[in-house]
């Protein structure tokens, strides 16, 4: 589903990713596990779209050139980014939102748009499984949400959307037990034979909850192990300044 | 990362012309020009006679130099004051009577005028150069006696009425623009609630400026009799041209006692092209006078057209109690200028007002908003409050903000809040990651940021506008 060969990164002049490789299959799970600064949120920048980097080598997405595609048509082919620091935008309904989101990707999948009572019924079940407060789908879009309510909000749109590719940039972060637990329960939902992926966190206790397939240490922009979940513990155990 | 092609500039969708005969004054502004206006509309002396008054005046008047726009001279020798299709000069009897080719233009601008495709629950006063061409549902009206007609039919028919009125908020004298106006006014629309009426539709008139070289100054009149209601709501569109064509309107509304008037603007004159060509220069005086105690003007303007937009609707609170708002959309983009905003005059005790402006400006462009809170020393325990949030896209554009403030009522209370913001590319990625591309995601910020304003609009409109508000920044973002 996603191979990432010989990737390197620069921003402002400065190397950020060097010599990083990973593949991915469909229905795999995997978790990439990293010390501040080692690149972790730039390659979920890198794959998502965003602009300001100098890149190089090769990122295949079900075998097309990922570089090659703008932000929003790799959402339409069905990468999801779940973001470390979800925006907030004043004055746009959270629901409306969704759902422009929504259509805008059916649309360019030739399936027919969801009119609002189809919409509705769909993002309140899904609301309901995330033990997410109905009422806060009618406020603007992430505006006085807490830390919580807005990693919870984008799982939310991941279950919606149903990408095949989900990125989870430190969703952990910030997420007290409980939370911590439904989102787990919201990810594992969606955990299918051709959805995968990509966990990024500092810390193994999200690992507790949703089992990774595969484990990859990186530090100073390349992977240097990678191993089953068993990793993860380990490194849990010895820190990241012992682990070389 | 590919770059991808994004259109610089949509088309402007209403700027093609319609091959129409005309009839028109000869060029330039004189005494024949003005008997040859009132003559065609076959006025009585008095107006005729108000008319010179004002011309006389404005011999000893100046252009205003004041505000941040500037424009190149305007000849005013060089303007045709008067153009009407010449398929009207027999007022048609009713619709079906009319031009098809004028039924043809509003309809192309979704301006259906024929019986079987009305827009429902609307009244539309269609003005077409300098003429009203055609009024619907008028004896729906009729039955609650309600007037809606052009305003040269009302000079006829009702002239107590307009003797009465017209003036009385804009005076005769007040400054260029407006005193330009009241010498060669051309049409307009004008209503009249009677007492205890709550207007059963929207009002609606629909101006269009179509031959060249052709001003267009259209005077309206809105009186609201003791008790009554009524939703007006104005939209405006022209050919493309790469010549500036100069737009002076008055618009005066009056309410009475317990009376409240909803004034609704979407101005789309064209706005020049991407190099700052042509375009309309939109230079209004609108003003509301809450003439009675419990009366009520709210003004929503949605200004994403024009050169140059240069107005501030304003209202007088002069009865006791009486409610002024002003909500204001305000678009520029390429090489627009916007100069916009308001005055409050508090003259009444308990006199309440409230300014929301939204200004966007995009491209080359500048905007400034300008606003006048004046609280009397009469007007006890009066208050109010002012917000205006400018919203920045790109480096190359100006937002201004520059309010007046006087305030000589120690039991009075005025508040001010302005914001300044950018729309961050962090915003837009994530808009953009979630499938919307990079104008789908500008529109629904800009909407977001507008949301207070567009709440206002009619229903009907709401919509519209808010479609209009992404039109006028595509190619904004890339």
């Amino acid at each position: 589903m996603l191979k990432i060969k010989n990737l390197k990164a620069d921003i402002d002049s400065k190397s950020i990713l060097n010599n990083f490789n990973l593949e991915i299959k469909p229905g795999e799970v995997h978790a990439i596990m990293g010390p501040n600064g080692s690149g972790k949120s730039t390659l979920s920048n890198i794959l998502s779209g965003k602009k300001g980097y100098k890149v190089s080598g090769e990122v295949l997405f079900e075998n097309k050139n990922l570089f090659e595609l703008e932000t929003e048509e790799r959402a339409h082919k069905g990468i999801f980014l779940a973001f470390q620091y979800p925006l907030e935008i004043p004055g746009v309904n959270t629901n409306i939102f969704l759902k422009t989101s929504l259509n805008a990707i059916r649309k360019a999948n030739g399936e027919k748009e969801l009119d609002a009572i189809e919409f509705l019924k769909l993002v309140k079940l899904k609301a309901k499984n995330l033990k997410f407060d109905e009422e806060k789908l009618n406020r603007q879009l992430n505006v006085g949400f807490s830390g919580g309510e807005k990693k919870k909000n984008e799982i939310l749109q991941m279950s919606i959307l149903n990408p095949k590719l989900s990125i989870l940039d430190e969703t952990d972060s910030g997420l007290d037990i409980d939370a911590l637990k439904t989102v787990a329960a919201g990810v594992n939902s969606l955990r299918k034979n051709d959805n995968s992926f990509l966990i990024i966190t500092h810390y193994q206790r999200l690992l507790d909850y949703i089992k990774p397939d595969y484990v990859h240490v990186l530090m100073n922009g390349k992977i240097i192990k990678s191993g089953g979940p068993e990793l993860a513990l380990e490194l849990e155990n010895k820190g990241y300044e012992n682990f070389n | 990362m590919r770059e991808k092609q994004i259109d610089k500039l949509k088309d402007y969708k209403y700027g093609f012309t319609t091959d129409i005969e005309n009839i028109r004054a000869p060029k330039g502004l004189n005494k024949e020009v003005i008997e040859f206006i009132s003559k065609a509309k076959k006025e009585p002396k008095w107006m005729l006679d108000w008319r010179m008054k004002a011309f006389e005046r404005l011999k000893n008047l100046k252009e205003p130099n004041w505000q941040k726009p500037k424009y190149p001279k305007i000849d005013y020798q060089d303007i045709y004051y008067y153009s009407a299709p010449k398929s009207t000069s027999e007022k048609p009897k009713n619709i079906d009577e009319l031009d098809p080719k004028l039924l043809e233009t509003y309809k192309k601008l979704g301006i259906p005028l024929q019986e079987q495709q009305r827009l429902n629950g609307i009244a539309v006063d269609a003005v077409f150069d300098s003429v009203s061409v055609a009024t619907t549902f008028k004896d729906k009206l009729n039955e609650v006696g309600v007037i809606f007609c052009s305003i040269s039919e009302a000079i006829q028919k009702h002239p107590e009425l307009v003797k009465k009125y017209i003036g009385s908020v804009i005076p005769l004298t007040d400054h260029y623009f407006a005193t330009l106006n009241s010498a060669v006014f051309t049409d307009g629309s004008f209503v009249y609630i009677p007492p205890g009426v709550r207007c059963p539709m929207e009002l609606s008139t629909y101006f269009r400026i179509n031959a060249s070289q052709t001003g267009q100054f259209e005077r309206t009149l809105i009186i609201a009799d003791k008790g009554s209601y009524v939703s007006y709501l104005e939209g405006c569109t022209a050919p493309m041209r790469d010549e500036n064509q100069l737009h002076a309107a008055n618009v005066e509304l009056i309410a009475l006692d317990d009376a409240e008037i909803k004034y609704s603007t979407v101005q789309n004159w064209y706005p020049g092209d991407e190099d700052g060509k042509g375009g309309i220069y939109n230079f209004v005086t609108k003003r509301g006078l809450c003439k009675g105690i419990n009366s009520k003007i709210s003004w929503t303007q949605v200004e994403t057209g024009s050169a140059i937009t240069w107005k501030y609707p304003s209202c007088i609170l002069q009865g006791d109690n009486s409610i002024g708002e002003f909500y204001s959309i305000a678009i520029t983009n390429n090489h627009q200028k916007a100069d916009t905003g308001t005055k409050m005059i508090h003259l009444g005790k308990n006199t309440k007002s409230k300014i929301i402006s939204k200004g966007i400006s995009a491209g080359f462009s500048d905007m400034t908003y300008r606003g006048l809170v004046d609280i009397s020393s009469k007007a006890k325990n009066s208050t109010n409050y002012t917000q205006c949030d400018s919203l920045l896209m790109g480096n190359k554009c100006g937002a201004h903000t520059v309010p007046y403030i006087k305030n000589k009522n120690p039991e009075s209370n005025i508040a001010h809040e302005a914001t300044t913001s950018k729309i961050s590319e962090e915003q837009l990625h994530y808009c953009q990651q979630r499938g919307l591309n990079p104008e789908e995601a500008v529109g629904l910020i800009v909407n977001g940021f507008c949301k207070e304003v567009l709440q206002q609009l009619p229903m009907e409109f709401a919509v519209e506008a808010q479609k209009l508000v992404g039109i006028s920044l595509e190619g904004s973002v890339g």
